[in-house]
């Protein structure tokens, strides 16, 4: 089945010069090894196709049950020289939350996801 | 020595709710009271208010502040710990001395000034000397700016706030040092903690990390379960209770509203988070891979087994310069076809632009209600939409292109596409810009400086 990833987690992104980071934590500890399966540092980069020009670097933090994306390039040059109007890339959370991804039907029963 | 302290925060940047500070004192027992006021740029605003009237240069908020929650502070011994000084350190104490006489508190307390992180008079020294002062994050020679560097402060950690706290003094005056020494520094004060005990500085830093953005931790933009949050209009600020151990409870007043738990301290952890193994200050690395959470009833977190690393040998360096000017207009375009009409506008626009010979850095058009945050991936906006908003930004180094640009705005409207409106504010604004220079100094260029004053 495809569930969309606001279903499986929750996020809260910020800004670091021209870098937004993403932070995305599993709503139940044991959705989280289905986030490290499923949401790596290549799949986000091409979720944020055309705002993300440059590398994405994922860190993981199992003590959280949480994932921490690093977006750089993302902020039209970030802090003050930034026009957007999400130049602290506040909303970025829930643009990651938009991700659609696969689950094998037994796993989506196993964790009780319909 | 106490074996737990409450640390309150009251204020997650400068302009945030004027009235948490007070009611972070009145609403229930806090030991201390720390403030945040610095962002970014914030120095070098105050450093062109210093400029204009040498009297000024620091957040006159605090002041004002001071005056009603002082006596209070002093009647219930409640220390307080604020990066208020901006770049006049000394002024700001000051102005505060002088509100504690008018309160009659003469002789009852001791104000701490912490100095020594103000740079820019040493600049070209340092770059003589080979201090390249690069940018963090471009690699550029701070070369490349100097010429319109507007401010330059080193980010002191919690050590000379300790010295003023063990110095006995109620309120710790700095310029610019980092939000997690303001709450680490009352625990190596209380605790006696070693500036080595790389473990206890880490949970110190962490737990002031957790507070720094006032009621983000508690309640405030939290998307977990956001809509039963209660009572967001009396959110309480958290407050940090720690103990000699190193280990530590999230919390808020009782009879508050928002809430913390372990999802609302989760997101406030991840925030601008980089590399979770080492998340350096002035004091310690500390490692976010190794905190603990766990529920301690209601609206309560315990924070425990936090792991730190030995502190690197450099500081950061908030340098600001000049950055040439931008503008942004705006437009409101009604049902039907909103973001086509938005879209032929900027179109429009944009020709006029070309036809005038503006020659800008960057043009960025955004469609507020169909894209604007989530670009592409909001998909292909809805011919239904009840309305978009056009915004158009650019920025330049030519002033007066800038400024031909906020003339093309109010002229769309009986120019351009139909049903449109908000123009009711007038011409866009200029404004200066005034960009962030991160950069790394060695520890042993920066000698900070403690005074302790009588009032």
């Amino acid at each position: 089945m495809r569930i969309q990833l606001t279903k499986l987690a929750h996020a809260r992104s910020g800004d670091k010069g021209d870098t937004a980071n993403v932070g995305l934590i599993a709503l139940r500890d044991d959705f989280y090894p289905l986030l490290v399966r499923e949401v790596t540092a290549e799949r986000v980069k091409k979720h944020f196709q055309g705002i993300c020009k440059g590398e994405v670097e994922r860190f993981e933090l199992p003590n959280l049950g949480a994932l921490n994306f690093l977006l750089h390039e993302s902020l039209g040059g970030g802090g003050t020289l930034s026009l957007m109007t999400d130049a602290q890339g506040k909303t970025f959370s829930t643009a990651l939350l938009r991700m659609m991804i696969d689950i094998a039907d037994d796993e989506a029963m196993r964790l009780g996801i319909s | 020595m106490r074996d737990k302290i409450r640390i309150a925060a009251g204020q997650g940047f400068w302009g945030d709710l004027p009235d948490a500070p007070v009611r972070q004192v009145e609403d229930g027992p806090i030991d201390y009271l720390m403030l945040d006021y610095l962002a970014e740029v914030t120095m070098s605003i105050m450093q062109k208010q210093k400029t204009r009237d040498p009297k000024a240069g620091y957040a006159r908020d605090f002041v004002s502040l001071m005056k009603q929650i002082l006596p209070a502070c002093v009647e219930r011994n409640i220390r307080v710990t604020a990066n208020a000084g901006g770049v006049n350190v000394e002024g700001c104490a000051a102005a505060v001395r002088e509100v504690a006489r008018e309160l009659g508190l003469a002789g009852k307390l001791k104000i701490g000034i912490v100095t020594g992180d103000d740079i820019l008079g040493r600049l070209d020294d340092l770059l003589a000397r080979g201090i390249e002062l690069r940018n963090m994050d471009t690699g550029e020679p701070l070369s490349t700016v100097r010429d319109r560097i507007q401010s330059a402060n080193a980010y002191l950690g919690a050590e000379p706030i300790v010295a003023a706290l063990n110095q006995g003094a109620q309120i710790v005056i700095t310029g610019r040092c980092t939000d997690t020494g303001l709450t680490l520094a009352p625990m190596m004060h209380e605790f006696s903690w070693a500036p080595d005990n790389w473990d206890r500085l880490a949970a110190g830093t962490i737990a002031g990390h957790i507070i720094e953005c006032g009621a983000q931790c508690s309640g405030g933009n939290c998307q977990y379960e956001w809509q039963s949050i209660p009572d967001l209009a009396n959110v309480g600020f958290p407050i940090a209770e720690a103990n000699a151990d190193g280990t530590f409870v999230i919390t808020k007043h009782d009879g508050t509203g928002g809430r913390v738990n372990m999802p609302s301290v989760k997101e406030q952890l991840v925030y601008e988070m980089g590399d979770p193994h080492g998340y350096i200050t002035p004091d310690c690395v500390a490692d976010f891979t190794t905190i603990q959470l766990a529920d301690d009833g209601p609206d309560r977190v315990r924070v425990f087994g936090i792991k730190g690393k030995p502190a690197t040998e450099t500081l950061k360096v908030s340098i600001s310069y000049a950055a040439g000017f931008k503008a942004v207009g705006t437009l409101v375009y009604a049902w039907p076809d909103a973001y086509l009409k938005a879209k032929a506008a900027d179109q429009i626009l944009r020709a006029r632009l070309d036809r005038l010979g503006l020659r800008f850095d960057q043009v960025l058009t955004e469609f507020v209600g169909a894209n604007a945050t989530h670009g592409p991936l909001a998909g292909e906006p809805s011919p239904d939409l009840a309305e978009v908003q056009l915004r158009v930004g650019v920025r330049g180094n030519d002033r007066k292109a800038i400024e031909r640009f906020t003339k093309e705005i109010a002229p769309l409207i009986l120019t351009g596409p139909p049903a449109v409106t908000g123009f009711a504010g007038g011409r866009p604004k200029v404004e200066e810009i005034v960009a962030y220079w991160p950069a790394l100094i060695p520890k042993g260029e920066i000698r900070s400086k403690v005074e302790i004053t009588e009032v």
